[in-house]
């Protein structure tokens, strides 16, 4: 884990200590040892093998890198990984169940909300904080809470069509009160 | 891209930070929202040997409005907090509007407005905006707390005056002496941009006649631009359209806008005439429709 950067980078690390973090991803306990300029997303990716999170930009403005830190949506490129310490992080693998899809990514399948995919996870993610936020988002709030995700195939009209058609399944999903 | 090697560490006291900020000797680097300070260690425009992480430290991430009505912005209070904020919404217009303004909805949650004051970059929102409102930064050191007016605090393009071993560890806007209105407004190409240009304007106002105004903005010069004649010449009148003209025309003439692949200087300083006209024209609007 110490050495993700080692052999694209400048000789392994002298006198700087690694930290040991512990990060629940996906529900998972992970522990790993980590060189403080490690970023999340290079863990993620290349530590713990969960390539479902994308680097597009890596200069933060694009957000395929978004992922879930304790349920709000952050840019995985733009965190070191050791700030995760502690923390709870969710990634594209940690959407779906075993047996089933997220309403979400049917959203995507139904809706046609994506063509090569690259921005999918990330536009994913950061359309499951709107919905835990607000359940029952207008098209603007769509736009709005995506407009820091960039999607460079689809004009963006199927992935707003994708989202408000998954918060139109999680509410029918969800039994009505008194159930 | 990675950041060059640096140690790291995440105290739990804003004791400890100052310490080790001292022990650094000018070669520590505090560790907020990470927005700014990460895209700048990636492409090693800044390498830092100490990352003071101070996000471990607890009750800073508050924005509250004291009984005096001072409004007080922990260093650990995120954009989006602010955004959501509806303490904001109801008693400080101009930070409100320009709470959802700040980079895109992803950075907003981490970023902070403190460390964006810290930052310094001339295109940042908030230094415009707490420049406008006549704010000040709190500054803890070794030797206690101080606090520093933010025209005074930014001293050049991503320079502030902290010396080596001192944290903000908020930012104020004092209390208003009458009803508050304002507002801010920026033109970006597309969300998370810096901006072309933008305008803050912050007003107290008793009935139509303004008792303080404040005017600055963001994307035009070197660093934030106080407009302080812009304001001047609202101070002690009502909004009547002259007056309006008068300080957007007054505004336009404080920007010091370079032309680039965002506009040219002319086209900037018509955005900030603009900016300035529409948000004192809509507070006029407002007077109206309540009166």
């Amino acid at each position: 884990m110490t050495s993700l950067y080692e052999e694209i980078a400048d000789g392994p690390g002298e006198g700087v200590p690694v930290r040991r973090v512990m990060i629940t991803v996906n529900g998972e306990r992970r522990t790993a040892d980590v060189e403080p300029r490690l970023l999340l997303a290079h863990l993620l990716r290349q530590g713990l093998k969960l390539t479902g999170t994308h680097t597009g930009c890596d200069t933060s403005n694009c957000g395929a890198c978004t992922v879930l830190f304790d349920g709000k949506p952050i840019k995985s490129c733009t965190m070191l990984a050791a700030q995760a310490d502690g923390h709870e992080v969710t990634t594209i693998e940690g959407l779906a169940s075993a047996s089933e899809l997220h309403p979400i990514q049917e959203g995507f399948k139904d809706e046609h909300g994506l063509q090569c995919g690259f921005c999918t996870p990330g536009m994913m993610l950061a359309a499951k904080a709107l919905l835990d936020e607000n359940p029952d988002p207008d098209e603007d709030e769509v736009r709005w809470a995506l407009s820091g995700n960039l999607c460079r195939c689809t004009g963006y009209q199927n992935i707003v069509k994708s989202v408000l058609w998954a918060a139109k399944k999680m509410h029918a999903d969800t039994p009505a009160d008194g159930n | 891209m990675y950041p060059s090697r640096f140690r790291y560490e995440a105290p739990a006291t804003i004791e400890e930070v100052i310490d080790l900020l001292h022990d650094g000797g000018g070669e520590a680097k505090v560790l907020a929202g990470g927005q700014s300070l990460i895209p700048l260690m990636k492409l090693r425009f800044a390498a830092p040997e100490l990352v003071v992480d101070i996000n471990r430290l607890a009750g800073l991430d508050y924005h509250r409005v004291d009984p005096d009505g001072s409004i007080h912005v922990g260093a650990l209070c995120r954009h989006a907090d602010l955004e959501r904020s509806v303490l904001l919404s109801s008693k400080q217009p101009t930070m409100a509007e320009a709470a959802p303004l700040i980079a895109d909805p992803i950075v907003r949650t981490r970023g902070t407005l403190v460390g964006s004051l810290c930052h310094a970059d001339p295109q940042g929102d908030w230094a415009a905006v707490v420049t406008a409102l006549g704010g000040y930064v709190v500054a803890q050191g070794r030797d206690g707390r101080r606090t520093i007016p933010v025209d005074e605090f930014v001293s050049g393009p991503f320079q502030n005056v902290l010396a080596y071993d001192e944290i903000v560890v908020e930012a104020v806007i004092p209390p208003p002496t009458g009803t508050v209105a304002g507002g801010y407004l920026k033109l970006e190409r597309r969300v998370g941009d810096f901006a072309t240009a933008g305008s803050a304007v912050a007003l107290e106002l008793s009935g139509d006649v303004v008792l303080r105004a404040g005017i600055a903005l963001t994307g035009v010069g070197a660093s934030t631009i106080n407009a302080t004649n812009s304001a001047a010449v609202l101070t002690g009148r009502a909004l009547t359209s002259e007056v309006i003209g008068e300080a957007a025309d007054l505004a336009a003439v404080a920007a010091q806008p370079k032309s680039d692949h965002r506009g040219s200087a002319e086209y900037k300083r018509h955005l900030v005439r603009t900016f300035v006209e529409r948000i004192l024209t809509r507070v006029t609007e407002t007077q109206q429709r309540a009166a």
